[in-house]
């Protein structure tokens, strides 16, 4: 399945780019595309438990995969 | 009732905000501004860049507002946050909240500004009078490494 994969702020800038597809086994969980984003060039930036949300809303490491998702790797937040 | 929330990237219109939220059955409106701040840290910022998820930071100031209403018992309430570049003194969100009595007020509107530097999807880089930046947390600490 694919699965786009967003970066943002100082993790954009880690990662080199905002945006990754990622090919993965049906039923990925979260924690397992944070994994997988990680092991990529510029992963290494990434935090191994970022705050994660799929498909616009705040999710869980636990939270499994379906394809088409969009997870977004979300740097502390500063709003406000 | 009146419940409104944007995010924007041009400078943010507080006396239309005032103007829409006025109802005669409130007796007590409460603003809060978050602006440019000249120094962070010992540093000199000289402006701050605001960037977002943007789809998301929309959902969720829409989500904010709805829990404030929830937890304070408010029902006119007006939130906008800025977007883009902003120089010292320009404001990066306004609150406005209106209700029949100034606790409940200040309440939703307290509520709010610490649930937006909790859970909106929204990030800062600092710009610095000898030409740096930086990205910065809610806490206003330095972003040194990515844990």
């Amino acid at each position: 399945m694919t699965v786009t994969a967003l970066l943002f702020a100082s993790y954009a800038e880690a990662f080199g780019s905002d945006r990754v597809e990622l090919s993965l086994d049906a039923g990925t969980t979260v924690r397992d595309a944070v994994a997988w984003l990680r092991a990529l060039p510029g992963g290494a930036g990434l935090p191994s438990s970022p705050l994660v949300a799929v498909n616009l809303e705040y999710a869980t490491a636990d939270q499994r995969l379906v394809s088409g998702d969009e997870i977004a790797i979300i740097p502390p937040v500063a709003g406000g | 009732m009146s419940i409104r929330t944007a995010i924007v990237r041009h400078p943010i219109d507080v006396a239309a905000m005032l103007a829409e939220i006025q109802d005669s059955a409130n007796g007590a409106t409460v603003l809060f501004l978050g602006h440019v701040r000249e120094v962070n840290d010992d540093r000199a910022v000289t402006g701050i860049e605001y960037s977002a998820y943007g789809e998301m930071a929309e959902r969720e100031l829409a989500s904010i507002a709805n829990d404030a209403v929830a937890a304070t018992g408010v029902s006119d309430l007006s939130i906008v946050h800025r977007l883009g570049t902003l120089q010292l003194g320009e404001a990066s969100i306004a609150i406005v909240v209106a209700h029949a009595h100034r606790a409940e007020a200040y309440a939703a509107s307290r509520f709010v500004i610490e649930e937006v530097k909790k859970r909106l999807p929204v990030w800062k880089r600092e710009q610095y009078s000898d030409g740096t930046r930086e990205w910065v947390n809610a806490h206003g600490v330095v972003s040194r490494g990515p844990e």
